[in-house]
């Protein structure tokens, strides 16, 4: 099977063990790459113990994969994976940054860790070495300082080993900010200066495991696909297709921002109480002539150039650095928390990027205590200060409180859905209706009420991975934005926005036959492949920890606002309905072979050669 | 691009995405597949949003050619780029202590060292960078100018003076 570099990596923090690992080639075959593989991994050797697995504990096996596409296809990323403190499910969470290709330079197409350091380390990898460091004077740092540091030490290592004199390149990152260190459940393991994988919470995995940062420097080819000149062919004609959208190009997803809020009503407005607004600020052309210093950022491969860099010009937050923001950001740092100026969502951005939080879950959480706030459930007594909406200063404040776990800090580090847990028992009341989050995860920026956005009625309700926006659960199952087709993605592993613009999608298969050698056709990756992932990673929702499991009775449900009628704009009045949403929910429960109850059958699990999963599944039928 | 006669390829670092489609270019056009470090242009990151597009400035008279003890290295008469000849080069490295910008690279397996030919004319990075409009690299008229050998710049002073035009007093000392 070629588009593989050929080995794995598996790295024991507690006994400092280093060892190659190879997947069998049908596993490389079923489950791809990135999430499918990193699935396939944690259920082989967790599965059987799965509700007794903590995800900060040592047992926990935190995954960094690539894929077979990862290079090729444009717009390369990493999927980062293990057992999620979030959702105590599986999450497969990619970031986009020049670590994958770096991994697959260096002959390397995955690392997986598990047990736990005592002191702060880092894994540094070469084409021939791997090293666990020290990383005690990088303990603590921000995105900014860590960067500046690793650079300078990286390239110094790196002269030293190659004498050669050339000059030598720096090696690329993913690492955690303070969050991550402290075990924040909602810190993201960040890439580059401003990109997370967010989703799943595995930076606070990262920090469980004292580990701050992979650091991986390769000077090898990429590995050879099957058929070179059909995958350059095929990059060729991939281009000229994404070229074709400028759209995408010129403003990335910060156009979103504006049309979601004021033409689709799906976006997220003081905690979701609203999905519409009509301030022009929160426009792409804002952001673009006042704080864009760069107007296309890519990653490797990427004609697209979706992301930019932004920086105050004037004012107070003169100096904060980050990228558009894109949409999630531009809504979850702004408009969530009644911010609606470029100056303000760039510094709370920037802020969010530096502790190494997950700006949707931070977001999230940020609007749920201001609407606390707001209606007298908690109080200046409690936070120290006042939480009035669009105030920058005091949500930065807060984001200070929970990077640190101070003060109210502690309980709201949880993130919503514990946070919303624990205040209510303190404050004796059911707060559920502030919990806009699904399965533990904060809902990404689309809302589903006025029916206008991508997600629809069960997308966040039935997703493998919660609240995600880019995992979707979708009927039809094979539909282009549907969870079972990202999936594919995510295993790739490459960029969903590159498969977008017209064209693109449809080339996929060719694409993965092209790479790998190995016939794939669309039909039993939709019938048979993806639908194994899924039962996977719903079976590991389903049995997820003691102390926080989902029961699809009362969990494969929409956020309780999602069935308040919207209060405002054009959309006012409408929702989706219980009976809607459960109508929904039984038809998809069919297509994914699944009981009524939403438990993966028996037969089913026996076509997919799933028995252990079954055999589990007994405990929640 | 007229590339009839001679010319030089502009390089605008701050248009530089980092998207690195120039070194996936080169890469297949002489080595016949993906390989970054193998890539006659190669786009260092020392911080993140700096991208540095590092490649031959084809100086008026490049110290590389000079310093050669085994006079691997000529310039090009039509050209006017650097040529490297494989059977004669040892890989000592002399050419890049020379060169200010330490420009040349030593192949990452082969006993010789790599620098830009211009694609014999018809430069494939700046197709790449065309391609899609990003505008880091694009071909002007070559003329008499000691110009062009200041953009011989190390990746450190590149980022360095890119992080202030970027970022302001921010960037000051990011590098």
């Amino acid at each position: 099977m070629r588009g593989y570099a050929g080995k794995f990596i598996e790295i024991n923090l507690t006994t400092i063990t280093i060892k190659d690992f190879k997947f069998p080639e049908s596993d490389l075959r079923q489950f791809i790459g990135g999430r499918g593989l990193a699935v396939k991994l944690l259920w082989d050797r967790l599965g059987d113990k799965w509700e007794e697995i903590d995800p900060y504990g040592s047992d926990n096996i935190l995954t960094f994969f690539t894929g077979p596409l990862t290079g090729f296809w444009p717009g390369a990323r990493l999927c980062i994976s293990g057992k999620s403190p979030q959702s105590m499910g599986i999450v497969g969470s990619s970031i986009g940054c020049e670590l994958p290709i770096e991994m697959k330079c260096a002959g390397i197409d995955g690392i997986f860790v598990t047990g736990k350091s005592e002191n702060p380390v880092y894994i540094w990898v070469t084409d021939n070495q791997i090293e666990i460091r020290d990383a005690s004077h990088l303990w603590g740092m921000r995105s900014i300082d860590f960067l500046k540091t690793i650079s300078k030490e990286g390239r110094t290592i790196l002269k030293k080993t190659y004498k050669n004199k050339r000059e030598v390149k720096e090696p690329q990152s993913v690492y955690i900010g303070p969050a991550g260190e402290n075990i924040v459940r909602m810190a993201a393991v960040v890439g580059k200066l401003s990109y997370g994988a967010g989703y799943g919470g595995y930076g606070a995995v990262m920090g469980s495991k004292k580990l701050k940062a992979l650091v991986v420097k390769g000077h090898g080819p990429l590995p050879e696909p099957y058929d070179y000149e059909k995958t350059v062919q095929l990059i060729r004609e991939l281009t000229k297709k994404i070229l074709a959208s400028d759209f995408r190009r010129r403003w990335g997803t910060s156009w979103f921002s504006y049309h979601a809020g004021n033409t689709l009503s799906s976006e997220p407005v003081k905690n979701w109480q609203e999905e519409w607004h009509n301030e022009k600020t929160q426009g792409c052309q804002w952001y673009e002539q006042r704080v864009w210093v760069k107007r296309y950022w890519a990653d490797f491969g990427c004609p697209t150039g979706c992301m930019k860099l932004s920086t105050p010009k004037i004012g107070k937050y003169i100096g904060a650095l980050t990228d558009n923001p894109d949409y999630e950001l531009m809504a979850y740092a702004g408009t969530n928390l009644g911010i609606f100026t470029p100056e303000e969502n760039v510094y709370l951005s920037s802020l969010l990027d530096e502790t190494g939080l997950c700006g949707i879950q931070c977001g999230n959480v940020l609007g749920f205590a201001a609407e606390l706030y707001q209606r007298g459930i908690i109080t200046e007594k409690d936070l120290g200060f006042k939480l009035d909406w669009g105030d920058a200063d005091s949500f930065a404040n807060l984001i200070e409180l929970i990077v640190k776990r101070e003060g109210i800090g502690e309980i709201l580090a949880e993130g919503t859905h514990l946070a919303c847990k624990k205040i209510g028992e303190i404050k004796n009341i059911d707060l559920n209706l502030y919990n806009v989050t699904s399965k533990g995860i904060a809902i990404g920026a689309h809302g589903i009420r006025s029916g206008l956005d991508y997600p629809h009625t069960i997308s966040y309700a039935l997703s493998s991975q919660g609240g995600d926006h880019t995992s979707c659960a979708y009927l039809p199952i094979d539909h282009p934005t549907s969870e079972l087709t990202v999936l594919l993605n995510d295993s790739g592993v490459h960029c969903n926005f590159n498969t977008y613009p017209e064209g693109t999608r449809s080339k996929l298969f060719e694409f993965y036959t092209s790479v790998r050698g190995w016939p794939m056709e669309k039909e039993i990756w939709y019938n048979t492949d993806a639908k194994r992932i899924i039962d996977i990673q719903r079976a590991a929702l389903l049995l997820g920890s003691h102390e926080l499991k989902w029961k699809p009775k009362i969990d494969d449900v929409n956020p309780k606002r999602f069935y308040e009628p919207l209060p405002t704009g054009p959309y006012k009045g409408k929702y989706k309905t219980e009976e809607e949403v459960e109508a929904f929910v039984q038809e998809y429960y069919k297509a994914m072979g699944w009981d009524e109850k939403g438990i993966p059958q028996t037969n089913e699990l026996k076509r997919l050669s799933l028995s252990s999963v079954d055999v589990k599944l007994d405990k929640v039928r | 691009m007229d590339t009839s006669k001679p010319f030089w390829i502009m390089r605008d670092h701050i248009k530089c995405t980092g998207c690195r489609r120039c070194e996936i270019a080169c890469s297949l056009e002489h080595e016949g597949k993906i390989w970054p470090e193998a890539s006659r242009i190669r786009i260092f990151m020392l911080f993140p949003g700096l991208e540095v597009a590092h490649l031959c400035a084809q100086c008026e008279s490049p110290a590389c050619v000079e310093i050669c003890p085994v006079e691997a290295l000529s310039i090009d008469l039509d050209l006017k780029c650097i040529k490297v000849n494989y059977e004669k080069c040892i890989a000592c490295g002399k050419c890049i202590e020379a060169c200010p910008g330490h420009i040349p690279t030593i192949h990452p397996t082969k006993n010789h060292i790599v620098i830009c030919n211009l694609c014999d004319g018809n430069p494939v990075c700046v197709e790449a960078c065309q391609e899609t409009n990003f505008n880091c690299l694009y071909i002007v008229p070559r003329e008499s100018s000691s110009q062009y050998g200041l953009f011989a710049q190390t990746p450190e002073e590149v980022s360095k003076n890119l992080a202030i035009s970027l970022f302001g007093e921010k960037g000051k000392d990011l590098i």
